[in-house]
């Protein structure tokens, strides 16, 4: 009983909420003493309603000033070293950073397509059936086993450098960026052939029977009926993948591409600040957040054309 | 010789001896009904005829031709048997049109335009031309099975299989499916049909057998196998069916 008078109370921690909390909790009290057991309701109610109000504003509120506090705490050193407005309205530091950055989102694009395709192979070649087929099945595994557990940014180091010294046939003599592509798409591949597997074996059995018993062959089964079903399917965890992919783009800068991160690095080290590190972020955010806006809008447009199914 | 002609065929999954020995034959435009209790063998026996299952013993023969075991082209054999099946399992990421077509396109190498043509016939014989651009979701579940029908016939098969293709629909929607049938049965298909059905398959078969555990138990004319059964297995089956009030 009367669980809205304390969380009105509580909301007294934010009184633009918690004093009309307080006020309907007050007059329901009221109300009930008088017998008007409707009447009581319906104050006890709102107050309840601006006792939600005071978590979800009040809080947010707050979380907000904190950041403020940091921000301009230490006579704004934070605000300094994260956000020197000198570097950030500097044209010439924006210049040098898109530069830079290019190269990250044509190394991103690159990989991304190659991905998608090579992924799917892996995907197919893992699920081919029967016995004639598990060497390369288990060799598909081996691969994904292998560039899954080792971090990327060590893929990249032994790829990118090591080729080259060791003249390895076919890939010994490629650009830095080739490289980090080559490297990426192999560590991504590994990992997007999983989430193609999952998607594969997610379509029910009785789509292949069904589209079998019609005459199709095992390849055109997969083609038309079960990758189709399965790529919608994993939209949401590849476009996961694929931002990670975006941001792991950074990991170029290790074998000394100038790219937007090495970029930063330099002006940092010639302005004594790191926002320089703060404006490549920028950039990330920029494509990122609408990349996935782009394809969340993708996916709902398409479960609109195919709703259930299963 | 019978136009499908099943010897002595079994079939195990595992421990399980689910088809024990099945022996039948189907002569052109003859409408069989397989019927018995869930589990005795009605829809592996189907899904064995059309190889979506490899049988473990005996052989199945199409119009003279063997049709099971090793060495035979089962894409080919396919497209002579449709098969319906009791969830529909239409393809929910195609419309109606391009499920209907797709067979056509890809397997007999139509032209689009005249897969699509056969296609509208087909849809609007069944009354659902409407639907062609449609996904199945759209659907009731007696279209998606009227679809799905009609999806298997684009095919042009001899031989067509129904595994209990109303048991998933709701009672209002059952009539609508069961009318094609009845319609396909009048121009002359060759069927196999397993069914709760009773009334159904009394009226529209040309032999009906009773499946126990395996093996067919007895086998006749439906006014044989309904009115006067011999087995005591079969008239116990039809005297449960008759106290549920299904005939």
């Amino acid at each position: 009983m009367l669980t809205y008078r304390k969380a009105a109370t509580a909301s007294l921690l934010f009184p633009p909420a918690g004093i009309p909390a307080m006020y309907h909790s007050l007059e329901a009290g009221r109300l009930a003493r008088e017998g008007d057991v409707e009447g009581a309701r319906t104050a006890g109610g709102k107050a309840r309603d601006w006792s939600w109000y005071a978590v979800g504003v009040g809080l947010t509120v707050y979380v907000i000033a904190f950041l403020l506090f940091i921000l301009f705490n230490n006579h704004g050193a934070v605000r300094v070293v994260f956000f020197g407005w000198s570097i950030l309205t500097n044209g010439k530091a924006w210049h040098s950073m898109l530069k830079g950055f290019w190269i990250n989102i044509q190394v991103f694009f690159i990989t991304e397509i190659i991905v998608l395709v090579w992924a799917l192979v892996v995907a197919i070649v893992r699920l081919l059936p029967g016995k004639a087929c598990r060497p390369i099945r288990m060799l598909a595994t081996l691969y994904v086993d292998i560039f899954r557990g080792i971090p990327a940014i060590l893929v990249v180091y032994l790829v990118g450098l090591g080729f080259l010294q060791a003249k390895v046939p076919l890939v010994g003599d490629l650009s830095d960026n080739q490289y980090v592509i080559l490297a990426l798409s192999l560590t991504y591949g590994a990992y997007v052939s999983e989430v193609y597997r999952a998607g594969i074996e997610s379509v029910h059995w009785s789509q292949v029977a069904a589209a079998r018993s019609l005459g199709l062959s095992y390849t055109q089964s997969l083609r038309h009926v079960v990758v189709p079903q399965a790529v919608r399917r994993v939209i949401p965890p590849l476009l996961n993948d694929f931002i990670g992919l975006q941001k792991d783009t950074a990991i170029i800068s290790v074998i000394g591409v100038l790219d937007v991160v090495n970029r930063a690095r330099f002006i940092n080290n010639a302005k004594g600040t790191l926002a320089a590190y703060s404006m490549a972020a920028l950039l990330f955010l920029a494509v990122t957040i609408p990349f996935t806006r782009w394809l969340e809008w993708l996916q709902k447009r398409s479960q609109n054309r195919m709703q259930g199914g299963h | 010789m019978a136009f499908l002609e099943i010897r002595d065929v079994h079939k195990r999954f595992g421990p399980a001896h689910i088809l024990r020995g099945i022996s039948l034959d189907v002569e052109l435009h003859q409408v069989v009904c397989l019927i018995g209790a869930s589990g005795s063998g009605k829809s592996t026996l189907l899904r064995c005829i059309n190889a979506l299952e490899v049988i473990d013993g005996g052989v199945i023969n199409l119009d003279g031709d063997r049709c099971s075991g090793q060495g035979i082209d089962v894409d080919a054999l396919r497209q002579e048997i449709g098969i319906v099946f009791q969830s529909f399992n239409l393809f929910p990421h195609m419309t109606v049109l391009d499920n209907i077509t797709l067979a056509p396109r890809k397997v007999l190498r139509l032209p689009a335009a005249e897969a699509e043509d056969r296609a509208m016939q087909l849809l609007t014989r069944i009354g659902l031309a409407e639907k062609a651009k449609d996904y199945p979701d759209r659907l009731s579940g007696g279209q998606q099975q009227r679809v799905a029908i009609v999806r298997a016939l684009a095919m042009e098969p001899r031989l067509m299989l129904l595994d209990e293709i109303t048991s998933a629909l709701d009672p209002e929607l059952v009539a609508e499916v069961l009318n094609i049938v009845r319609d396909l049965a009048r121009d002359g298909m060759t069927m196999m049909l397993a069914t709760h059905e009773m009334h159904f398959a009394k009226e529209v078969s040309s032999k009906v057998c009773f499946l126990h555990e395996g093996v067919i138990l007895e086998e006749g004319p439906p006014e044989q196998i309904f009115g006067d059964p011999t087995e005591e297995r079969t008239q116990a089956f039809l005297k449960r069916i008759i106290d549920a009030g299904r005939l």
